[in-house]
């Protein structure tokens, strides 16, 4: 027998015309649109305690953010640690992960810095002695160093973009890499500008006092 | 001196009396007692000295507690004992740990404050696990506190050893792990505020032995949400100004009422938002109760199993409203046919919320109750500005009306076949006082129960939503009578719900709560029963339970009063016999086990492609 109710069937109902994508977001029925992918650095402040790693790495492979690279480190305050998160997401999943982070109790602050701030990162890279006077030529290409050398292996240290590195990587190829070991990124804003305490801006904000928002910034670094 | 003579490992110089005569404590001769004495004036300190479980218990008065729900063991042996001499605070001792988690959150769903569970280490934390993610799911203020083996055993394996802040963490607002009894109080203090603050959740505190064990002489204070917290209040104006220009210029509006509104306690704000603009209202399914069913304007809930009328005027809306709601996919559907003409404003206390699912034309990040009074103190100047009034709706609102006699709600009760569930849920709602609260498992009765019951108050629905949780049912209506003893409580259940939780049965006789249980029994996993006769071409795997006990049998022997019921003309009898029965009643209601949940909308589709029978399911 038939289970259920009566009433219009599907064919014969009043219907919307709009469309949205898969991300929920409303589109021109005709077209489609889809977000690529793209790279953001987060600069986070943390509370320096136990578990705060866990915690944030554990938030990023739950919801399942793409994460390139992420740093830990110490700041000028022993309290407070910065994580250096590189992610590659299509753009409502770096907001969302921004957001997310936030919500994290012992996370202080997040931002996501400008393309253009200043990245480094430091590779030791190690490969064959074979041929040491051209490890040393393309070492200082890339101005890196030598620090290790035996007569079976050299290993060579850089710094620099990500984009330097790769390159350099790839250039150092043709010695028979035995192993690469990457830091992933450090990053800092250009110019004066530096990664604000949201507690200090709440109390700000609590004070009410309009040059409160203008006046300097509490920063941890 | 002190350093030189420690009594305890945790009386080394920073925990100690403020010049108060020092009690002896055991194993502690008078000399070393007149020593701790000596120095205590070197030390700020700020009152006599208690245990780490003491301040625990203190932290939750501090905080306002009064019922506690759990379970005894090892390791919390000692905030067990600090509890002995509270009274203040009330523990409910439940059969498993699993009732006490779900206890707490029903607690703190009808009394819209923390709900408090306990347990043990190890397996008392696991078993509390689906309560937590439960409450996360659904936003429920809730704080769990676990035993955990001395800290000088963390990480050796120990017995009942567990790492519950790990195993939790993605569950919780936070989890905090307790290392010091200086601090365990205000931990206890913040967990408590943040499970409370912004949006609500469910927070856990660690509690080892030895710090529980441990001696303090810090005191309770008001609890205070972590310094990082901070959720906002109001939205912005100009956004605010924004989002009344959109609803004052929509033809067709519709309000979408979440669970975030009685969270808020927004619901009487939405109620006089909705009606003086007379603007049409949906509620998802953990927003039943935030506005009355029984009002012209409400549809009802929209989503899987909504109403017709509440899915049409979604997907047909040019302008939602959407307050306190996460978009959750049995909600939405295809997210891509989710309401695709309309400018969404969404109303939120988290930012994260915003977009997430779909995206957000107007977000209006702020405590619901305070945007929507912002948003009607915009209404006004907005309407002028677009030359428009509320009474612009009005074609929109027959049209609403039109539906809801297009797809009312139905079914058929004919003689030759079992009681239908639908009938026995309509009844029950029809007899029983009005602000009655029902509690469900989760399930097709649970559907039965949101579809066929009229609920027109906040904080009288109690169910398990996000998580979808059988066995809820059972200890969730022991937490909701507990935190509203002057009002009726309901648990709709189902056999196959029941069987999961069955035993905190005892708990309800024991506090000899006036509980009345119907359990809508099919003899089956009825929704997957329903699932696979759907998309699996009827192979009934695992879901249909010839087995049973008898429930009404098994309700007396835990000392509760059984009933079966299987005829329409027993239905009014039984039910109000269980009712008038001062304790626990169980309702065995043999329904017919053929019957569907309709409307449906199947996982992913179309809203407003909804099914309402089976043969329209065979169509989409």
């Amino acid at each position: 027998m038939t289970q259920g109710m009566e009433g219009p069937h599907p064919d014969d109902r009043m219907r919307p015309a709009g469309r949205r994508n898969s991300q929920g977001i409303r589109i021109d029925p005709e077209a489609e649109a889809t977000h690529q992918p793209r790279k953001a650095v987060l600069s986070t402040l943390v509370k320096h305690e136990p578990g705060v790693l866990a915690e944030v790495s554990g938030l990023f492979s739950r919801r399942q953010f793409n994460i390139e690279s992420l740093t830990v480190g110490a700041t000028d305050d022993d309290e407070v640690a910065r994580m250096t998160i590189v992610i590659e997401e299509p753009e409502p999943g770096v907001d969302q992960a921004k957001k997310q982070l936030r919500k994290l109790v012992p996370v202080i602050s997040v931002e996501e810095l400008d393309p253009r701030a200043v990245q480094r990162e430091l590779i030791l890279i190690k490969v064959s002695g074979d041929k040491p006077d051209d490890v040393h030529a393309v070492a200082e290409m890339y101005d890196g160093k030598v620090v290790d050398a035996s007569p079976d292996a050299i290993t060579v240290e850089l710094t620099g973009s990500e984009q330097k590195i790769d390159a350099a990587v790839e250039a150092f190829d043709q010695f028979d890499v035995k192993e690469v070991v990457r830091t992933g990124a450090a990053a800092v804003e250009r110019k004066a500008e530096t990664l604000r305490d949201d507690r200090a801006r709440t109390a700000e904000r609590q004070t009410e006092t309009p040059a409160a928002s203008t006046g300097e910034t509490a920063t941890d670094d | 001196m002190s350093e030189q003579t420690p009594i305890s490992p945790s009386e080394d110089g920073e925990t100690e009396t403020d010049g108060q005569p020092p009690a002896e404590t055991p194993g502690e001769t008078a000399d070393q007692a007149a020593t701790r004495d000596e120095t205590a004036e070197e030390r700020t300190t700020d009152g006599p000295v208690t245990t780490g479980a003491e301040a625990v218990v203190a932290a939750l008065e501090a905080a306002g507690a009064d019922m506690l729900f759990g379970v005894q063991g090892g390791a919390i042996m000692p905030v067990y004992d600090a509890l002995y001499d509270s009274e203040e605070l009330t523990h409910v001792t439940m059969a498993h740990e699993q009732g006490a988690a779900h206890a707490a959150d029903a607690y703190g769903i009808v009394s819209g404050d923390p709900g408090v569970c306990l347990a043990t280490s190890g397996p008392g934390a696991t078993n509390l696990v689906t309560g937590i993610a439960d409450a996360s799911m659904d936003s429920d203020p809730m704080i769990a506190l676990t035993g955990q083996v001395a800290t000088d055993m963390v990480g050796n394996d120990a017995f009942q050893e567990t790492d519950t802040v790990g195993v939790t963490q993605p569950i919780t607002k936070h989890s905090y792990f307790a290392d010091d009894a200086d601090t365990i109080g205000s931990d206890v203090g913040e967990a408590f505020a943040l499970a409370d603050e912004g949006r609500q959740g469910p927070t856990l505190v660690d509690l080892p032995k030895d710090v529980t064990k441990g001696e303090t002489d810090v005191q309770a204070i008001t609890p205070e949400k972590p310094d990082t917290y901070n959720p906002p209040t109001t939205a912005d104006d100009d956004a605010v100004a924004d989002a009344a220009r959109v609803l004052a210029e929509a033809e067709r509006p519709v309000i979408l009422s979440g669970g975030g509104v009685i969270k808020a306690d927004a619901s009487d704000e939405l109620r006089g938002f909705a009606k003086e603009y007379g603007v049409p209202v949906v509620t998802t399914m953990p927003g039943i109760g935030s506005f009355p069913e029984d009002h012209e304007l409400c549809l009802e809930w929209a989503g899987m199993h909504g109403t017709g009328y509440a899915n049409m005027a979604i997907t047909n809306t040019d302008c939602l409203l959407a307050v306190g709601t996460r978009f959750d996919d049995r909600l939405t559907g295809d997210v891509e046919t989710f309401a695709p003409d309309a400018e969404v404003i969404h109303v939120d206390i988290d930012p994260a919320e915003i977009s997430k699912n779909i995206e957000a034309d107007h977000p209006l990040i702020g405590d619901a109750k305070q945007v929507l009074r912002q948003l009607d103190d915009a209404m006004e100047s907005a309407y002028d500005a677009a030359d428009a009034s509320p009474e612009s709706y009005e074609a929109w609102r027959e049209n609403c009306q039109t539906w809801k006699e297009e797809y009312a709600m139905s079914y058929d009760t004919p003689d030759d076949e079992p009681l239908k569930p639908q009938y026995v849920v309509e009844r029950f709602s029809e007899l029983a006082d009005d602000d009655a609260i029902v509690s469900t498992g989760v399930g097709q009765h649970q559907m039965w129960a949101s579809q066929y019951w009229t609920y027109t108050e906040p904080r009288t629905w109690v169910s398990s939503h996000g998580l979808g949780t059988m066995g809820y049912g059972v200890p969730s209506a022991i937490g909701a009578k507990l935190a509203a003893p002057d009002q009726e409580v309901v648990c709709f259940d189902g056999d196959g719900s029941f069987l999961m939780t069955v035993q905190e049965l005892s708990v309800a006789v024991r506090e000899d709560l006036d509980v009345t249980y119907v359990i809508l029994n099919n003899e089956a996993v009825g929704m997957v029963r329903q699932w696979q006769d759907g998309f699996y071409e009827g192979r009934r795997m695992a879901s249909e339970y010839p087995w049973i006990p008898q429930f009404d049998m098994l309700a007396e022997a835990f000392g509760a009063r059984g009933f079966r019921l299987e005829d329409y003309d027993d239905v009014d009898d039984v039910i109000e016999k269980a009712r008038s029965y001062d304790g626990p009643a169980v309702i065995d209601a043999i329904i017919d086990p053929a019957e569907n949940v309709y409307p449906m909308v199947p996982s992913g589709g179309d809203n407003g492609l909804f099914a309402l029978n089976d043969d329209q399911l065979e169509d989409i």
